[in-house]
């Protein structure tokens, strides 16, 4: 019943010319999508990936499960030293992150070209 | 004139997570009906999909031979929601979340549901029944005035 979670990784420059890596999600994020989320990034090694950028753009449904993974993802690019972006939500999930407070820890987008450009 | 009856819709789920989406998109529609705006259908569909993941995990433990019921009253001016489970309902409600205690460990990285209930709808209470074996959660969403 749950959707499946796709995630793939694209490095892309900026741009300012910085890399960047992208994390494209797809599907549906809850508690079942901690491999295709927190496995995919942990897929990249840290010192060379200074600036990740989360694309929620394909992302049907987000719980709160979801969003804890999300905020675990954080606390390792916090203790890393990495800059996470976020882009591609709908309005109701960017209502719904800044509630619970994600905009301390990561930049929301509304779309991936200006993630890209303000990278 | 007696005002009209409320347009009673319910719906039984699985213990099995995946399924609050069932009672989502009946949410939804209801919502649709009864003329609610996007905005706050998305707001429903939130809290309904949280009250019953909910029900489903810690209600029901996950248990596959317990069902959640849900049931949505439609009624003039507003959409009142229940989500029953058969367990001893909550206790307390838990901390409100905290950015910063989740990014320093302090608050566990879950926990979230019960805030975006409380945040998303116009009222939101936790009942136990009173033979402790079953409880739910009522949820109500108002329709706005048009000005």
């Amino acid at each position: 019943m749950q959707s499946e979670t796709r995630s793939h990784i694209e490095q892309l420059k900026s741009p300012a010319g910085d890399a960047v890596a992208v994390l494209r999600l797809e599907g549906d994020i809850a508690s079942t999508s901690k491999d295709a989320v927190l496995g995919a990034y942990q897929s990249l090694p840290k010192e060379s990936n200074p600036l990740i950028l989360l694309d929620f753009t394909k992302v049907d449904y987000i719980n709160s499960s979801g969003i804890a993974l999300v905020i675990q993802l954080l606390m390792e690019a916090s203790t890393a030293g990495q800059k996470i972006s976020i882009c591609g939500l709908s309005p109701h999930f960017n209502k719904v992150f800044t509630m619970v407070g994600i905009p301390k820890y990561a930049t929301l987008f509304p779309t991936h070209a200006e993630a890209l450009a303000a990278l | 004139m007696s005002e009209p009856k409320a347009a009673i819709v319910e719906v039984r789920l699985p213990s099995r997570l995946g399924y609050e989406k069932v009672a989502m998109s009946t949410a939804a529609a209801v919502a649709h009906l009864m003329g609610f705006r996007e905005e706050r259908i998305e707001d429903l569909k939130t809290a309904v999909a949280e009250a019953c993941i909910n029900a489903i995990e810690h209600g029901n433990r996950l248990n596959e031979t317990r069902s959640v019921g849900v049931t949505l009253s439609a009624a003039a001016g507003a959409l009142e929601v229940k989500v029953i489970d058969a367990g001893r309902g909550l206790e307390h409600l838990p901390p409100l979340p905290d950015i910063d205690r989740k990014m320093h460990g302090q608050q566990e990285a879950r926990g979230m549901g019960i805030f975006l209930i409380q945040a998303l709808v116009d009222e939101a209470e936790w009942v136990t029944g009173v033979d402790g074996d079953s409880s739910y959660v009522r949820l109500v969403i108002r329709l706005d005035k048009v000005a």
